[in-house]
């Protein structure tokens, strides 16, 4: 099963090699990471997306945790949660096209950033299913090139991750 | 107080209350090499190569219980240590590592002796730091020593560039009292109800099996896991890392476990109603297939480390915390509430476990006319009265001695189980006889592993270090040739080492005391007097039988069920 799991790490340097080194080491899946500092600039949130049986899962929560630099940690998957991505995208846009990728972007909420004569770039925000949802809705060989951040994610209510 | 950086590592030392540090001077630190010279509460040991020097803090922290501390320099010196590193790493050793790296400046440049010491090591150690601000210098320090002793202990790495150490800049420094982390604070307590289950599952246990690991030793438990099995009255078993926590000359013990351990105990494994693991980690070497592991039993595990629950096999009362803190809570609740240790139940248990032991599976042959292992092992016990530490290297040696050598109190069987690193005995007991100047100090090894680190002889010459060595000298690797005879139809492929050195003349040249034992007849007397040279280190060659296997074996990837005695006594 997917798991979303958010940690907030003491942002020190080598902090998120632990956690790449960590996966790699014990040949734990990982589909994403995201990081960044949080209001607290001693402190990094990091969003980790991973696949695997209860058991593995359990293990990678634990080893996770073990790691001297995680200061706490939460498995947002346990509870209703919210998950956003960002996804840019550069279409091809001529002729015909160029009403249908914009009739698109209005279905999906997205929104065009970047116009050429040939081209958009396309900005979209949701849960990763979203954005592939409309990766698959685009035209095929309109596709010029995609970027994603991985998702981030946070749980719903009052009860926040913090110290 | 203001100091400099090269004076405040030597006070941090000072402050942590460290004896001896292990180590080898180079370029990035010479600063804290000057500092050392002038400060004589902290004593240097010169080693000859710097796994050396790990393994002898290791050596030194497993038998004290105290921290263990080297000291090497960047790049070569760094990478040197790194097995030894990785050797405390797994089995959880506590020990902080002091290497020197380039000056902040440069790092990154590919300096001389520069290498990434931080990255290198991050997968073995507990954690690692990097300073960069000789600021912090002193609170990293005993940051290290309190992570690297707390929990579960292990190895913690502080990597100081040059610059950091500067003896020309000072400032301030103290002791920063009690340490405190945010994002480290270990476990001290077991969970309560969790300790309750267990207690009803062990007391309405039939078929009940106590197996420990060396976190019993780690978290100095002896003392309350013997009373719980005088208590309980429940056959106990431990891994190679636990044995001596409790008494293995006990008839409650029924011998070690795993791939090479007692028939009795394999089969109380695999009939058990109840497993109580306490500090131990269900290595593959011990539970050997793991869908055939205890597959009657209701598993009870304690362990401080939550990432040990579960890895391998799933508990179903897991307890995390100290195992001393779980176990007196574990005999208060017991408390007067013990059922009878000779209960009915209970009986026909051990009754079962006695014809097992019937078996002597570890029976070979003493009429011989060559010196058999398992011989010189014996004959070791009684001439050191059991009163020994020993440390071993890697391979047969290591299991003969494990199995023949009754060890009765924690601490004193010294190896590397978990990384088996050949090459550990002989610095090792460097550490333990520093720790222990008046107590019988000895290394046994095989002709293979003593030569991966032959050159600490000098360091034992240089601090006049009585140890004694006793080697298993079959002219193989004999691990790898067991395993080639037995899955490779023989071909004992470089396993034979066709050129060894006279071990006698090459110890004496050493300035030590060399003798060779080739008979039988002659080993216990040949012992006798190398022990009785107290401040000698002898190097004893023995010539034992080079076709001599170890046995009982569990093939890797079959169950406790599956074992095979000796060839000429193979089970039906």
């Amino acid at each position: 099963m997917r798991h979303i799991i958010a940690v907030l790490l003491e942002n020190e340097a080598g902090a998120l090699s632990r956690v790449a080194g960590l996966f790699s080491a014990r040949g734990y899946n990982i589909e994403s990471l995201t990081v960044a500092p949080t209001d607290d600039p001693s402190l990094s949130r990091m969003t980790l997306v991973t696949t695997g049986n209860e058991d593995i899962v359990e293990q990678i929560k634990k080893q996770l945790n073990k790691l001297i630099d995680t200061v706490k940690l939460f498995d947002l998957t346990e509870g209703p949660h919210i998950e956003r991505e960002l996804m840019m995208i550069k279409v091809r846009a001529e002729r015909a096209d160029r009403e249908e990728l914009k009739r698109l972007a209005d279905i999906f909420r997205a929104k065009i950033i970047d116009v050429t004569d040939t081209s958009y770039v396309i900005e979209i925000t949701g849960p990763s299913t979203k954005l592939d949802a409309f990766l698959d809705a685009v035209p095929e060989g309109l596709i010029v090139e995609v970027v994603r951040t991985g998702p981030s994610g946070i749980s719903r209510g009052e009860k926040g991750l913090t110290l | 107080m203001k100091l400099s950086g090269a004076e405040i590592v030597v006070q941090a030392l000072i402050d942590e209350g460290v004896e001896y540090v292990f180590g080898y001077p180079g370029g990035a630190v010479l600063h804290i090499y000057d500092a050392i010279f002038k400060e004589e509460k902290v004593k240097h040991i010169l080693v000859r190569h710097e796994q050396g020097a790990t393994h002898a803090a290791d050596g030194y922290a497993r038998a004290t219980g105290k921290c263990g501390v080297c000291l090497v320099t960047s790049g070569p010196g760094a990478t040197n240590a790194v097995t030894g590193i990785a050797t405390a790493y797994m089995d959880s050793i506590p020990m902080v590592i002091l290497s020197g790296q380039v000056p902040t400046p440069v790092i990154g440049s590919d300096a001389f002796q520069e290498v990434d010491t931080v990255g290198i090591t991050r997968p073995c150690v507990k954690h690692n730091f990097l300073v960069k601000d000789v600021h912090a210098l002193g609170e990293v320090i005993h940051r290290a020593f309190y992570i690297a002793t707390t929990g579960r202990p292990g190895p913690v790495l502080v990597d100081i560039p040059k610059d950091i150490t500067d003896p020309n800049i000072k400032v301030s420094y103290e002791h920063p009292g009690e340490m405190r982390m945010r994002s480290y604070s270990p476990t001290t307590k077991g969970h309560i109800g969790q300790i309750k289950k267990a207690v009803a599952a062990m007391l309405g246990a039939k078929r009940p099996v106590i197996y420990t690991g060396g976190g019993v030793i780690l978290g100095d438990a002896s003392h309350l896991l013997t009373e719980l099995v005088r208590k309980t009255g429940f056959p106990i078993t431990s891994t190679l890392m636990g044995l001596g926590a409790y008494p293995m000359t006990d008839r409650r013990f029924i011998g070690m476990l795993g791939m090479h351990g007692t028939y009795e105990a394999n089969m109380a494994m695999h009939e058990t109603d109840c497993l109580i693991a306490i500090g131990a980690r269900f290595d593959d070497r011990v539970t050997g297939k793991i869908e055939h592991f205890c597959p009657h039993a209701k598993i009870i595990h304690m362990d401080v480390d939550p990432s040990s629950i579960s890895k391998n096999v799933r508990v179903d009362v897991p307890i995390v915390g100290p195992v001393s803190s779980v176990l007196a809570d574990m005999l208060s609740l017991i408390g007067e509430h013990a059922p009878d240790p000779g209960r009915d139940t209970l009986r026909e248990w051990w009754s079962q476990i006695e014809e097992w032991r019937s078996m002597d599976c570890l029976c070979y042959d003493r009429t011989s006319d060559k010196i058999k292992p398992q011989l010189a092992v014996e004959t070791l016990y009684r001439v050191t009265k059991g009163d020994l530490y020993l440390t071993s290297d890697v391979g047969q040696h290591q299991m003969f001695a494990a199995q023949f050598y009754p060890f009765d109190k924690p601490r004193r069987w010294i190896n590397s189980g978990g990384l088996g690193t050949m090459g550990f005995g002989l610095p090792a007991a460097i550490g333990v006889q520093l720790a222990f100047p008046d107590a019988q100090v000895a290394c046994i090894s095989g002709e293979a592993s003593i030569l991966m680190c032959i050159q600490e002889m000098a360091t034992c010459k240089q601090y006049g270090l009585p140890i004694k060595v006793v080697l298993l000298n079959n002219g193989y690797m004999g691990m790898v040739r067991q395993w080639q005879e037995l899955f490779y139809e023989s071909r004992y492929s470089h396993s034979y080492v066709d050129a060894l050195p006279d071990f006698v003349k090459l110890a004496e040249s050493f300035g030590h005391v060399g003798m060779r034992v080739e008979k039988p007849g002659e080993l216990e007397a040949a012992m006798s007097e190398a022990f009785g040279m107290k401040d000698r280190f002898v190097f004893l060659d023995v010539v034992v039988d080079p076709t001599e296997n170890v046995y009982p074996m569990i093939e890797a990837g079959k169950g406790h069920h599956e074992m095979h005695l000796s060839p000429e006594r193979e089970l039906a």
